[in-house]
């Protein structure tokens, strides 16, 4: 069973939050017509009036948004309050490169705060708790969020940021954190680090993890649970929408429940932007129902996956969705796995490389090969063929690790991966299927 | 005192090894040494020049990877058993060698050291009656 931040509308009926949101989005479609001409100007493109949007059913006649609009809208195009009536701001540069620049209100920042204490009471967290937040602070909304959702849930914070790994487990050990949020890739690093330094799994104090903010596997999942002797949870957002706490995994893990009285989920099909019916794969679709300063309507997020309403044992009503793979427009189907590069880049910054790879893919007696091609860089080399392999070989392992499947790791000199009009090509699919 | 050898990095496939000498070859550089460590996806050439600091600068401008790695030479006599006799002093004082090579000069043959600690080694070597190379010697020999 559960343990709820808000009981009233985590378990609230499906009817009544058909019924909650309903009420929310036809408040809100008035306030982002009014407030964001540029929103107004794409309904009118579209040949969509105010007055052709009765009931939320009437979603799918409203244009999207895209990155592409964040772009163009840069920075306050897409500002539906006065700047003065903002408390806050965040900033994320985004997997593509294009900087996005999302506004709050003291409410929005409530909000946020409510759906990130949400996460982390589902996942066992209580006031009780020491709660160290190893997200970055700043900018970026992964810190600020989990921040304020533990304040929320009153749990002593330790707002310890990234970095300085050994200040990390010195307050993690001292002040017996019970609950970790940081990007998976740190709590892996963390787990090792703590392993070196003699730490077994019994005598970490820490019992929850609340990990997101990048891709991630189940292995990799299975492996952070063993070393630092925790369960590990999945949380999603984007900066667009809020931050994390978007969606978030109950103590179930059959998916992520998406806060659904302030966010708004459909899944598309990212060709035609028909919406698809439930269990369907397609690209995700986030509303925002009752953010004030940055209301994005159908904000196309370019993840991946599917929605269930199956009833959850945990007791909450609200809609689950699968952990997203990577992004819709670069999906590889190799040996019958879905692999994203966004995934290989997670591996090459966790080791410490920079993101200069590229993916060669071919089919070799029936059977697809996948060869990444990696740039060596100045601080990874050595004058020592042994270190150098070794290196390689950490690099294929961890590829192993997070996509379930081997790859062919070879290093290449500086500078050599194919670039077209200065942009790296990231993907060669030489298969002729 | 130990000399700085440029250890680059190369992908092992045609022609890599020839726009390396390209660059050299273009801005003067004269190779007195080089070794070649090979695996199947890449290599590790490893030279000393007549230049250290010039030929690093311009392989890195043309986009190599460079780094300069101590390493020790020794004068050793062009007959039999001079090299065992070499080696007897490194054993004597306890010297890990992780690899070596080597170069006949205009007066005399070299043997190059890589070892894992190199100032201590040095000190445990030095009076033990070796002619040991200088960086600026390297040049002329």
């Amino acid at each position: 069973m559960g343990n709820y931040f808000q009981e009233e509308f985590e378990c609230m009926s499906p009817e009544k939050i058909k019924e909650l949101q309903n009420e929310k989005f036809l408040r809100q479609i008035k306030h982002v017509y009014e407030n964001v001409p540029y929103y107004r100007k794409k309904m009118v493109d579209k040949g969509v009036n105010l007055s052709d949007i009765k009931s939320l059913d009437d979603i799918k006649k409203l244009p999207f948004l895209s990155k592409a609009d964040l772009k163009s809208a840069y920075p306050q195009g897409l500002l539906a309050v006065p700047l003065k009536d903002c408390v806050r701001i965040h900033s994320t540069s985004g997997t593509t490169g294009k900087r996005v620049v999302s506004f709050y209100t003291q409410a929005d920042i409530d909000m946020w705060n409510d759906c990130c204490a949400r996460a982390l009471a589902a996942a066992g967290g209580t006031k009780d708790d020491v709660c160290h937040i190893a997200y970055g602070y700043g900018l970026f909304t992964g810190g600020a969020g989990l921040d304020g959702g533990s304040h929320k849930l009153g749990c002593l914070t330790v707002p310890a940021s990234s970095g300085n790994t050994e200040r990390q487990i010195m307050f993690i050990m001292d002040l017996q954190a019970t609950i970790l949020c940081c990007t998976p890739s740190y709590a892996a690093y963390l787990g090792e680090a703590m392993k070196e330094m003699g730490y077994a799994p019994e005598d970490i104090p820490l019992k929850i993890g609340i990990f997101g903010a990048e891709a991630w596997s189940e292995e990799m999942r299975r492996d952070i649970e063993k070393t630092l002797g925790i369960k590990a949870y999945d949380i999603y957002g984007l900066t667009e929408i809020s931050g994390p706490g978007v969606a978030f995994e109950c103590s179930e893990q059959k998916g992520m429940h998406i806060n659904e009285d302030h966010f708004y989920a459909e899944i598309i099909n990212p060709d035609t932007g028909e919406v698809l019916p439930e269990g369907e794969y397609g690209e995700l679709v986030f509303s925002s129902l009752d953010k004030q300063a940055f209301p994005l309507l159908r904000y196309r997020t370019r993840d991946i996956c599917r929605l269930t309403r199956e009833k959850c044992s945990c007791g909450r009503t609200h809609i689950r969705m699968e952990k997203p793979k990577g992004r819709s427009d670069d999906m590889l189907i190799i040996r019958g796995v879905n692999v994203f590069p966004s995934q290989i880049e997670t591996v090459l910054l966790n080791n410490g490389y920079a993101a200069n790879y590229q993916i060669i893919v071919d089919r070799v007696n029936n059977t697809d090969t996948l060869d990444v091609k990696v740039e060596m860089t100045p601080d990874m080399f050595t004058d020592n063929v042994g270190e150098i392999d070794e290196r390689r070989k950490t690099l294929s392992d961890g590829i192993k690790t997070m996509l379930g499947i081997k790859a062919k790791v070879s290093l290449v000199a500086p500078k050599t991966i194919a670039r077209s009009e200065g942009k790296a090509v990231r993907v060669i699919d030489k298969r002729k299927i | 005192m130990s000399i700085k050898q440029i250890s680059i990095f190369l992908e092992n496939k045609p022609g890599m090894l020839k726009r390396m000498t390209d660059v050299l070859a273009s801005h003067d550089i004269n190779i007195r040494a080089l070794s070649l460590a090979d695996t199947k996806d890449f290599g590790i050439v490893r030279m000393l020049v007549n230049d250290v600091y010039v030929a690093t600068n311009i392989l890195k401008e043309e986009n190599f990877i460079a780094s300069l790695t101590p390493v020790l030479a020794y004068e050793i006599s062009d007959k039999a058993g001079d090299l065992n006799r070499l080696l007897d002093k490194f054993a004597a004082v306890n010297v890990n060698i992780e690899y070596m090579y080597a170069f006949a000069g205009k007066k005399g043959a070299y043997m190059i050291f890589r070892v894992a600690d190199t100032k201590k080694a040095e000190a445990a070597l030095n009076g033990q009656g070796l002619k040991s190379l200088t960086q600026d010697e390297i040049a002329d020999v």
